[in-house]
């Protein structure tokens, strides 16, 4: 293998935020806190300057929106990460706004409406109003809830203390059962006048149905036809977890949709901001629970690009590895869901089970656990992969998985009844893909070679050989197809990651628990199995994250839905909801 | 597509082979115990696995490998006359390294003088919170809490586990874990070595 000579980089991101400067004079300068990085946007002239963004310098997938709240400054930040589909770093800009309500920016939905779901979310959680969304209500908590539980001076109901450790823990441990430290003592405050018990609730579902296509009678032929109403969940076989679809239906076809998600909330980033660096690796695992090798990976990216460290050449390979066998029990699991809800019971999901079990054999030998394998440190891994375990790593690449794909190809792809479930079903064009911040298999599948690992590459993927893979119809069938392609891929890079791994140290740092992460902001994300899955910290110096923010890809691959779902029948709409992989432990966080 | 139904034949073609592949290994285990034995059940779980998959818990169990954690134990060694000697020192890094904080620990003092001691007065997991992320066992610097296999702890009621539900003894642990303790202990004979070494050397 020869190396290419290294080549000056001038990073188009930097050259783009130029032209923004020039633009747009006063109103865009370059964020030169210590640690920091990309250009603020005054308010006023965000609409301007994204649709300069977009349409000018071609950053035309908005990956991540979140908010950050500075209390102690007195401002609110919406931080935006926009990346261009043709490959290379962020642009990455900023709003500052007074923190004093109401809040508002301007919404960036007219734009990329991929920021639809996610300004949502910081306005529930963060009470940032956007001027113009066309949908502005609570996403994760419910309508009514009172106050935004990320803001930094909103206290939860069992809460102890503003980070851990605890102080009660030691030296003095004295155990309490949670439900103990009653939920009805400090925690609860009601505004002034309130009488909870005169209290009449307001129907929190009025503005959901208000957002769906209107209710209206028709006289088709002489005969008078209603639109139905069909809540599909929160407990329902199709929607893998407590989800819940509203759907109006004009017969069996889907007229609108909206769903509706948060029963699995836990506040994961609250959690986050309490806990300490390396206290929230186990709890990525959480997130999606079928990858949680790549949802270590994500974290641990952002925090190193943080603390600015090498990881160890080994664990480098090691990462790799659980990755991608992630990746391929994943793409199994979906494929096997799929058919599940296609009416094809259990036979393809259990020949999936199968070999997802012996996959999760490894991961529980090299981790500990076969689901929460907690198994990344800042640096490395936390353990090399016993000698045998690697043996099993081998058989499984070189003898067993190869075949057990085409098997799979054999039993599915041709299948006539599944295909005319799937042919031209759903069909997304690249340009919505693209705009409704669509990534993963799902952008792929709509005719864009956009994958982070050729794309932005991290860790060590610039020195494998491998396809993108990519489909152009964008119908359901292709978004099957995508995931055999990917499989196929994915062993491609293993046989090499395989005959490549070298010797040595699986960590670059010291092990201990306390992790010093200098001042300053990151994003790190990773082609997780389900899409991007990016991770935006902020530290000020301290040993807990200042802000903790997840790019879930399940959550974000929901834009489209509406989308896709509108004029196709009911019993597609199950699915299109299996087809974008959606996992609820990631949607809720 | 020229004949519909090709597709369909070729997919059935592979559910048949499963099919019949679940009496073939059967019969091509004549004679040696595939259920019910620990060979049938690595089998089961190998590369080669074919048929009959599944594993008919809790009559056969599937070994945990060594490095499989569960709620964390305490562990001490046996003295001579049998008195149990807490390798604990009560420092508090397992409290403070616990995500979920479900580590509670009280730190002994000296009777008389009332000085603390490097011994636990209590030590409570409270194993509904804890998350089994072995961070616990990882960065302790005694060896003193480590993470366990007994993954069959179901009850009626709460697991709040106190000191003596979670003393085990490190004869114990050496055989859950082999190849750790032996470079654990390597590792503590060493230091041991270097400090006897550096204690002639200086007087």
């Amino acid at each position: 293998m020869t190396t290419p000579a290294p080549v000056e980089t001038i990073d188009p991101s930097a050259v783009a935020g130029q032209k923004l400067v020039e633009k747009f004079p006063g109103a865009v300068t370059a964020d030169e806190r210590p640690g920091y990085s990309g250009w603020v946007i005054s308010a006023e002239k965000l609409t301007e300057a994204a649709a300069f963004i977009h349409d000018e310098l071609g950053y035309d997938l908005l990956s991540s929106v979140t908010g950050v709240d500075y209390l102690e400054e007195g401002k609110m930040e919406v931080v935006y990460h926009a990346y261009q589909t043709t490959g290379g770093p962020a642009l990455v800009f900023k709003v500052r706004v007074a923190r004093e309500d109401p809040v508002t920016v301007p919404s960036v939905t007219p734009i990329w409406v991929g920021a639809d779901f996610q300004e949502r979310e910081i306005w529930d959680l963060y009470g940032i109003r956007f001027e113009g969304h066309p949908d502005l209500r609570r996403i994760l908590m419910w309508e009514g809830f009172a106050g935004h539980p990320m803001r930094k001076d909103w206290k939860e109901a069992f809460h102890e203390e503003e980070v851990k450790p605890f102080k009660s823990r030691w030296p003095g441990g004295e155990h309490i059962f949670a439900e103990n430290r009653t939920a009805y003592g400090d925690n609860v405050s009601f505004e002034a006048g309130f009488d909870p018990e005169k209290w009449i609730p307001t129907d929190p579902e009025e503005a959901l149905y208000a957002s769906l296509k209107k209710y209206k009678t028709e006289v088709i032929d002489g005969i008078p036809t209603d639109h139905i109403l069909v809540n599909m969940g929160p407990q329902h076989p199709s929607t893998h977890g407590v989800f819940r679809a509203v759907v109006m239906l004009d017969g069996e076809n889907v007229v609108s949709l909206k769903p509706v998600m948060g029963y699995l909330h836990r506040n994961h980033e609250k959690i986050g901001e309490r806990n300490t660096w390396l206290q929230n690796m186990p709890f990525t695992d959480r997130l999606d629970y079928f990858n949680s090798m790549s949802n270590n990976w994500g974290y641990s990216l952002a925090v190193e690009k943080l603390m600015g460290i090498e990881v160890a050449e080994r664990a480098e390979y090691l990462r790799v590895i659980m990755a991608e066998l992630s990746r391929i029990q994943n793409h199994f699991i979906l494929i096997g869901m799929l058919m599940n809800d296609l009416g094809a019971y259990f036979t393809p999901a259990l020949y999936a089970f199968e070999e997802r079990e012996l996959i999760l054999d490894i991961f529980e030998a090299a981790s500990g656990s076969r689901m929460m394998c907690n198994y990344h440190r800042f640096g490395g891994v936390v353990r090399d992969v016993p000698e045998e375990w690697m043996k099993k790593i081998h058989g499984l690449v070189f003898d067993r998985l190869p075949g057990k794909i085409d098997e799979f190809d054999r039993l599915l792809t041709e299948n006539e009844l599944f295909v005319s479930r799937l042919k031209g079903i759903g069909v997304l064009t690249p340009e919505q893909a693209v705009n409704t911040s669509m990534t993963g298999p799902m952008l792929r599948a709509s005719g864009i070679p956009y994958d982070i690992r050729r794309a932005d590459p991290y860790g060590i993927y610039d020195r494998f050989d491998f396809n993108v893979a990519v489909r152009y119809n964008g119908d359901m069938y292709d978004r099957y197809l995508i995931r055999v392609d990917e499989m196929r891929e994915s062993l491609k890079i293993l046989e090499q990651a395989l005959k490549q791994i070298p010797e040595g140290p699986v960590n670059s740092q010291k092990p201990s628990y306390i992790t010093k992460v200098p001042a300053g902001e990151a994003y790190g994300r990773i082609e997780a199995p389900k899409g991007e899955l990016g991770y935006y910290v902020v530290s000020t110096g301290k040993p807990n994250p200042y802000r903790y923010h997840v790019r879930a890809p399940s959550f974000i691959n929901l834009t489209s839905l509406e989308m896709t779902c509108v004029d196709e029948k009911i019993a597609d709409f199950v699915a299109l909801l299996g087809a974008v992989d959606i996992v609820l432990g990631e949607l809720d966080r | 597509m020229e004949t519909y139904g090709k597709g369909i034949l070729k997919g059935l073609m592979v559910t048949a082979k499963h099919f019949l592949d679940s009496y073939l290994e059967d019969i091509k285990w004549w004679g040696r115990k595939r259920y019910f034995s620990p060979e049938g059940i690595a089998h089961r779980g190998s590369k080669d696995a074919k048929g009959i998959f599944t594993v008919q818990y809790p009559e056969e169990k599937v070994p945990v490998p060594e490095e499989f954690r569960y709620i964390p134990f305490l562990v001490y060694d046996e003295g001579e006359n049998g008195e149990k000697d807490i390798r604990c020192t009560s420092c508090g890094i397992c409290a403070k390294a616990c995500p979920p904080q479900c580590i509670w620990i009280v730190r002994g003092s000296d009777p008389e003088t009332g000085k603390p001691i490097t011994q636990p007065a209590e030590f409570y997991i409270d194993a509904d919170i804890c998350m089994n992320c072995g961070f616990c066992s990882e960065y302790c610097p005694f060896d003193a809490i480590k993470m366990d296999h007994d993954y069959e702890i179901a009850s009626y009621g709460r697991n709040l586990l106190d000191i003596n539900n979670l003393l085990k003894s490190s004869k114990y642990y050496a055989e859950i874990r082999p190849l750790n303790n032996a470079l654990e202990e390597a590792a503590r004979a060493e230091k041991a070595a270097a400090k006897a070494a550096k204690a002639a050397a200086s007087g």
